[in-house]
This record gives structure tokens, C-alpha cells and sequence, in this order.
């Protein structure tokens, strides 16, 4: 991690907030007061880094942090309350695909990375991407869009789903030896095409009333996306609350899946009878 | 450079330790707020997204970047409001 000492500290307080947010809200009394705290800790880490001095211009900035914030109140005041679970998967889509862009932008802008931080850019790019399209389907499955009704899967789905990743793999691998510039880039984009077809796959074939778990599952990918991200960036803040929210969402997914009753496996690879152990 | 990720990967591993230990004997009536929540959370990657927009490079990057800050600000702002809502509804029962 680079940066003064202050904004190291700044970073590290918003860390603590979250941390604190995030169990006060895991209880019904404190839950109000947790998410006022998180959402501190939030303000404490974008102010903080609307003042480190790499920052050299500031018109993207605001244009993206008003346009942002515009549209993020404008959807969640005007959502109906019983379409929250998909406004969730909605946004957690786009939490995903910020992930896979600032990976990709960080790619065009610095020179002479390492092949660990090419690693992570990659990571980024596969965990960002395949939230974003499995959120969509989430959001699409959840607002009960006719087209996306039906359970769709193809045939030996989980063996198609790792071979997939296999190659998503073998591009990153491809993007941490290519030279710098074009190679890159086309790996990289290569990355993201894999992985959008894997997060269509993953989430297809995964009937309408396992959404809600679903959901909690990409939320803790987003979460995994963000640290993959502050690995690329070096910046602990990034990869405290992405890991904090990847490894609580798997806790919770866990927790959901008891409480209707299923098993994550059961509802992952459902429509594979006996096949559990696949993928 | 190796101490930078092997510090990195210390601060991640016990960032998911306590992730793993926050989260515990949730009621299901939390469930969704609690998602929610730790949906907009991970809207911090808007950090990363604010450096790359305001690069001294600019450029194509930086256009990339200022995507970023608009998706990840739809994220936390969405984030939090909707939780906030969530859990409004449940003082007034």
C-alpha cells in the first residue's frame, strides 16, 4: 500500500467501520444503526481518496459520482418494497461490473505491472464479470421476465461450466505473461467474453424460487470481485470489506439455504440428479 | 514487492476470518437487509474506480474508470437506501 499516513489511517477506519456496521446489522436491535455505521465508513473511504494526490483530474470524477449517486437514490426511492430482492440483484450486478471495469482501466493505465497484480487483474475481471451476468439473470429470473421463466441448462451443464473456467483460467494466465499493450488487452477481453458466458450458465439453469439464495451467493462474489480489485490497486480498504463481504456472504448463503430448507449444492447443480459432486 | 502481497494476502485471510465470525445465528427476517447491506459494502471498489477516473493519464482509462464510478455509486448509494428502507419497515411492525 502506497499513500501518506493519514490516508492509510483514513482507509483503515473505514475498514472498522464496516467491520462494525456489518455485525450490528446482523442484529434486529442494532441493525438501523449498523447500516448508518457502514455507510460512514463508505463516506470516510471515498473522501479519503477524493483527497490522495494521485488523483490529478477531478471532471471524471464528479460526473461519475453525480450520475452515480442520481441514479442509485432515483432506484432505490422509487422501488417497490416487494421488489427489493431483485433491486438487490440489480445492484449487485452492477457492483460486479464496476470491479471488471476499473481492473480493466487500471490494465490501460499502468505500466510495468507484475505478474501477481496481472494475476489479480484477471481475477477481478472473471469473479466481476460473472457476478454481473449471473446478477442480471438473478434480477431477470426474480422480476419474472417470461424469457427467463423456464429453467434453462444445457446438456452435462456442470462439465461445460468447468471447462469454462478452465479457460477463463488459461487466459489469465495468457494476460500475466503477455507484453504490455495490445496482448494484454486482448487477453484480457478474451477473459471477460469466457466469463460472461459462465455467469449466464451458472444462473440459467437455477429455478425462480432459489433466486433469493442465488443472490446472496453473487453478493458474496461482488464481494471476492472487490478484493481481487484492491489486490490490483494495493489498497487494504478494498480488500478488508471485499473479503469481509465474500466470506459473511458465503456464511449467509449457508444460513439461507437451512432456513428453506435446501442445500447450496441442491441448488446449484438442482436439475442434475445424483450429479452433486460435479462441477 | 513479495512483502506487498504477502501483506496483502495476511490482511485478506484475516479479513475473511472475520467475516466468517460477524456474521452469526442471524434471524431469517434479516436476511435480506443484511445482504443488501453487505451488497452496498462491496460497492468499495468505487475507490479504485475514483483512482482510475482521475489518472494524470486520462485518456481511455480514464473513461473506464469514470464507468466504474458511476456503477459502483448506483451500487452504494442504491445499497444503502434500499437497506435503510428494509429496515424501516421492520421498526414500524
Amino acid at each position: 500500500m502506497t499513500g501518506s499516513a493519514p490516508l492509510l489511517l483514513a482507509y483503515l477506519a473505514s475498514s472498522l467501520l464496516f467491520i462494525l456496521g456489518l455485525k450490528q446489522m446482523s442484529h434486529p436491535r442494532s441493525a438501523v444503526r449498523g447500516i448508518v455505521i457502514a455507510s460512514m465508513g463508505m463516506l470516510v473511504a471515498i473522501v479519503a481518496t477524493l483527497l490522495d494526490p494521485q488523483v490529478a483530474g477531478y471532471t471524471y470524477i464528479v460526473v461519475g459520482l453525480i450520475v452515480g449517486s442520481a441514479l442509485g437514490a432515483y432506484l432505490a426511492l422509487s422501488v417497490e418494497m416487494t421488489s427489493m430482492p431483485q433491486m438487490v440483484g440489480l445492484l449487485n450486478a452492477l457492483g460486479g461490473g464496476a470491479s471488471t471495469l476499473v481492473a480493466w482501466a487500471d490494465l490501460e493505465l499502468s505500466q510495468n505491472q507484475t505478474v501477481d497484480t496481472l494475476i489479480a487483474v484477471g481475477l477481478s475481471g472473471l469473479i466481476g464479470t460473472v457476478t454481473f451476468w449471473g446478477s442480471l439473470v438473478a434480477y431477470a429470473k426474480l422480476e419474472e421476465f417470461k424469457k427467463f421463466k423456464k429453467p434453462f441448462s444445457l446438456p452435462m451443464q456442470p462439465v461445460i461450466n468447468g471447462a469454462l473456467l478452465l479457460l477463463a483460467l488459461v487466459f489469465i494466465g495468457m494476460l500475466a505473461t503477455a507484453d504490455a499493450g495490445t496482448g494484454q488487452t486482448t487477453s484480457y477481453v478474451l477473459i471477460l467474453v469466457v466469463a460472461s458466458v459462465l455467469g449466464l450458465f451458472l444462473v440459467l439453469p437455477i429455478g425462480g424460487a432459489d433466486m433469493p439464495v442465488v443472490v446472496s451467493l453473487m453478493n458474496s462474489y461482488s464481494g471476492l470481485a472487490g478484493a481481487a480489485t484492491g489486490f490490483v490497486i494495493d489498497n487494504n480498504a478494498l480488500i478488508i470489506a471485499g473479503s469481509l463481504v465474500g466470506a459473511s456472504g458465503v456464511i449467509l448463503t449457508q444460513i439461507m439455504c437451512k432456513a428453506m430448507n435446501r442445500s447450496l449444492v441442491n441448488v446449484l447443480f438442482g436439475k442434475m440428479a445424483g450429479g452433486s459432486s460435479g462441477g | 514487492k513479495t512483502a506487498i502481497l504477502v501483506g496483502s494476502l495476511t490482511v485478506f485471510l484475516l479479513a475473511v476470518f472475520v467475516g466468517f465470525e460477524v456474521i452469526t445465528k442471524v434471524p431469517p427476517t434479516l436476511h435480506t437487509p443484511l445482504m443488501s447491506g453487505s451488497n452496498a459494502i462491496s460497492g468499495i471498489t468505487v475507490v479504485g474506480a475514483i483512482l482510475t477516473a482521475g489518472h494524470s493519464l486520462g485518456g481511455f482509462g480514464a473513461i473506464l474508470g469514470m464507468l466504474a464510478v458511476v456503477l459502483a455509486m448506483v451500487n452504494v448509494v442504491g445499497g444503502f437506501l434500499v437497506t435503510h428502507r428494509m429496515l424501516k419497515m421492520f421498526k414500524k411492525r
